[in-house]
């Protein structure tokens, strides 16, 4: 992925998320089935008790309340934060059942300490590494935003955040500063050896210290279900430059290019099949 | 939302609330969630919200755990809890007369940079 292409380097949250935005969020079925599999996957390293008792969570970024209404489906009760306007109002006219609050994370939180059984937040983390604005200071945002999570969460409870870090630092960023401020768990990556299925959960942990969950896909497999593999959330811009080139040909790289790429790592000394008529030959569809 | 002010607090709580319109839709009556959430609600702050949004017929002065054995209780607390809403008005934080405007149900909490 290439810089400018991230929505969190178009604008600010509450500027980029407007009325256009916010409306892909209800007609675009792709978008819905991702906010649901990945707000599915928190819920499970959440490892609430399994005793149908309905919680209280937290829905950080919630957005027009996609991720909210799977937590409705699994049976609890979530107040809402977001910072666009145009997302809740979409939320709003869908009648998510969870209550919304327009708030600035990097505020802190604007809840009552040891209230929330546990906390999820679905892509929206990483705004916070952003200074959108003069007096901006992410270090700051991001403390603020920690130590007020961790005092509204109640002893034993977690919060999983699933983010879009840019690179690695970012993520160790995050990481450190939810330490700081009292936090144990660490990043959980899903399909770590996948692009595309790729996923980073910040699993955080309020007074206990048990191990880190662990992640989905570690010895390489790859997600079965065609929807999980979706990279990401389809965010103006994001997958631009992907459309224009399967848009033309869209019949792979071809011949020339496996035989270049051959030559290539021969070059580099690595064991390379030698070439032959089979060689960057189509596959036969197979009905 | 969510008997409004229960969740808030910065610097001062609970906050007063400024009613323009209040709405109420139904809510599913769960039990089981009402003993949950129940120690963690702050009950003269509960009460003052419940007063200010009109639904505080039949709710005690003071509340305990036992009462929630009480069917009757308990369906007043789910019915001023969950199923009153501020549709307009405002949340006044008590100690610096600052309002958080609430719109559609949702209470605006944005704050300005340097009162962060």
């Amino acid at each position: 992925m290439g810089k400018g292409e991230r929505p969190e380097h178009m604008a600010p949250p509450d500027i980029f998320y407007n009325e256009d935005e916010a409306r892909k969020y209800t007609t675009n079925s792709r978008m819905i089935s991702i906010q649901s599999t990945l707000t599915e996957r928190a819920l499970e390293l959440l490892a609430l008790p399994q005793d149908g008792l309905p919680r209280l969570l937290l829905d950080l970024g919630c957005g027009s309340g996609l991720s909210g209404e799977a937590l409705s489906e699994a049976g609890q009760v979530w107040v809402g934060l977001d910072i666009s306007a145009a997302m809740l109002d979409v939320a709003h006219e869908r009648e998510v059942e969870g209550d919304l609050v327009l708030s600035d994370l990097g505020h802190g939180l604007p809840l009552r300490p040891g209230s929330f059984d546990g906390a999820i937040s679905i892509s929206a983390v990483q705004w916070l590494c952003n200074a959108d604005r003069a007096g901006h200071d992410p270090r700051k945002r991001m403390k603020r935003f920690f130590e007020t999570l961790y005092m509204s969460l109640r002893r034993g409870a977690r919060a999983v955040l699933q983010i879009y870090p840019e690179n690695h630092k970012q993520a160790e960023m995050l990481v450190a500063a939810a330490m700081k401020v009292g936090f144990s768990g660490g990043l959980v990556v899903d399909y770590p050896h996948s692009t595309r299925a790729k996923k980073y959960f910040l699993v955080l942990m309020v007074g206990t210290s048990i191990a880190v969950p662990t992640a989905k896909g570690l010895d390489g497999s790859e997600p079965e279900d065609e929807e999980e593999a979706a990279e990401h959330v389809q965010m103006a811009g994001r997958d631009r430059k992907k459309r224009r080139r399967t848009g033309g040909k869209g019949d792979g790289k071809g011949r020339d290019w496996v035989l270049k790429k051959k030559e290539q790592m021969r070059k580099k000394g690595y064991d390379i099949a030698p070439d032959s008529k089979y060689t960057g030959r189509k596959r036969k569809r197979i009905v | 939302m969510l008997s409004c002010h229960i969740k808030n607090v910065r610097n001062g709580y609970p906050f007063l609330i400024e009613v323009v319109k209040v709405s109420e839709h139904e809510a599913d009556f769960d039990p089981d969630f009402l003993k949950h959430i129940f120690p963690r609600i702050n009950w003269p702050a509960f009460l003052q919200g419940a007063v200010s949004l009109g639904c505080r017929e039949g709710l005690p002065e003071e509340a305990n755990e036992s009462m929630l054995e009480d069917e009757g209780f308990l369906k007043r607390f789910h019915h001023a809890l969950l199923e009153v809403f501020l549709e307009e008005g405002s949340l006044v934080c008590p100690e610096t007369g600052r309002k958080f405007p609430v719109s559609k149900g949702i209470p605006n909490m944005l704050l300005n940079e340097d009162e962060c």
